[in-house]
């Protein structure tokens, strides 16, 4: 913020006569972008969406005037955020280590919606089962997840980056992007069932 | 010749694009006669579908205003 009020409500009335050719560029990159960059940050971190987007806005000015390509800016800002995301995680704490999936590493969403055979009456019992979750569900269920799992999944199957990217994107190399996808499908398919089960959602028509 | 187990658990990386030539050739020679893997691969591309169609909600006014302040404030912060 700014120590002198006055200049505060200069900017105020005259945003547009910024002359900074960094800080305008950056300014009108950054703006155009601030919908997609919170969309992901709110998968990312939930309710700290706000605050990573803010940490991504300084660092990303700070870092403006080394961009060359400005056609790559706005991966370049994703990159930034994405870092910033996994910055907050790491400074609370979350776990983000690797697991173990022994067991889990075999469930099989398909086969367990077949076994336990939810809705007897149905003719499309896997469309049925995803049927039942609502946006918010989704939501809650990859909230679920330990970030090391959910950063892959969320770049790759809710926001559409190819794996390759993401590897990119999070530093790790490809095997063990692959790695983690995989583990991380399965978390995403057990915890959708126990979701599922916890909140009633195996029941014909629960939500109509 | 692969396995169902074998089959499907590459199927996520088969939709990804990301198994080698081989492995993709020898996981569709499986899809082409097996019926329950096709399931699998349905119910995968469900799935994935599922995920691409979750949704955060919108940009809120207020916190679009508070970030838009702090890139008009850009240069004293910075």
């Amino acid at each position: 913020m700014s120590v002198f009020p006055e200049q505060g409500m200069l900017r105020a009335q005259q945003p547009a006569e910024d002359t900074s050719p960094k800080r305008s560029g950056f300014q009108a990159l950054a703006a155009q972008e601030l919908p997609r960059l919170y969309r992901l940050a709110r998968r990312l971190v939930g309710d700290e969406a706000e605050d990573a987007v803010q940490d991504t806005l300084l660092k990303g000015y700070r870092a403006y005037a080394s961009i060359a390509d400005q056609v790559a800016a706005p991966a370049w800002l994703t990159a930034i955020l994405v870092n910033c995301c996994r910055d907050r995680a790491r400074a609370k704490g979350r776990r983000a280590e690797e697991i173990e999936l022994d067991e889990g590493d075999d469930f099989s969403l398909y086969r367990t919606i077949a076994a336990e055979d939810p809705f007897p009456y149905s003719d499309s019992l896997h469309l049925d089962f995803l049927h039942q979750f609502g946006r918010e569900d989704v939501r809650a269920v990859l909230a679920e997840l330990p970030q090391l799992y959910r950063l892959p999944l969320v770049l790759c199957y809710c926001e559409g980056y190819q794996v390759k990217e993401v590897a990119h994107l999070l530093e790790v190399p490809l095997g063990t992007m692959l790695a983690r996808l995989h583990r991380g499908r399965k978390l995403f398919e057990r915890t959708l069932w126990e979701y599922a089960e916890r909140h009633g959602l195996l029941k014909e028509n629960a939500r109509r | 010749m692969i396995t169902c187990a074998e089959a499907v658990r590459q199927l996520w990386e088969y939709l990804d694009g990301v198994v080698e030539e081989a492995d993709r050739e020898a996981i569709e020679e499986h899809l082409s006669f097996c019926r329950r893997c096709c399931g699998e691969l349905d119910f995968a591309e469900e799935l994935r579908r599922f995920l691409a169609r979750s949704d955060e909600p919108a940009l809120p006014a207020d916190v679009k205003a508070r970030l838009l302040a702090t890139l008009t404030d850009l240069g004293d912060r910075a």
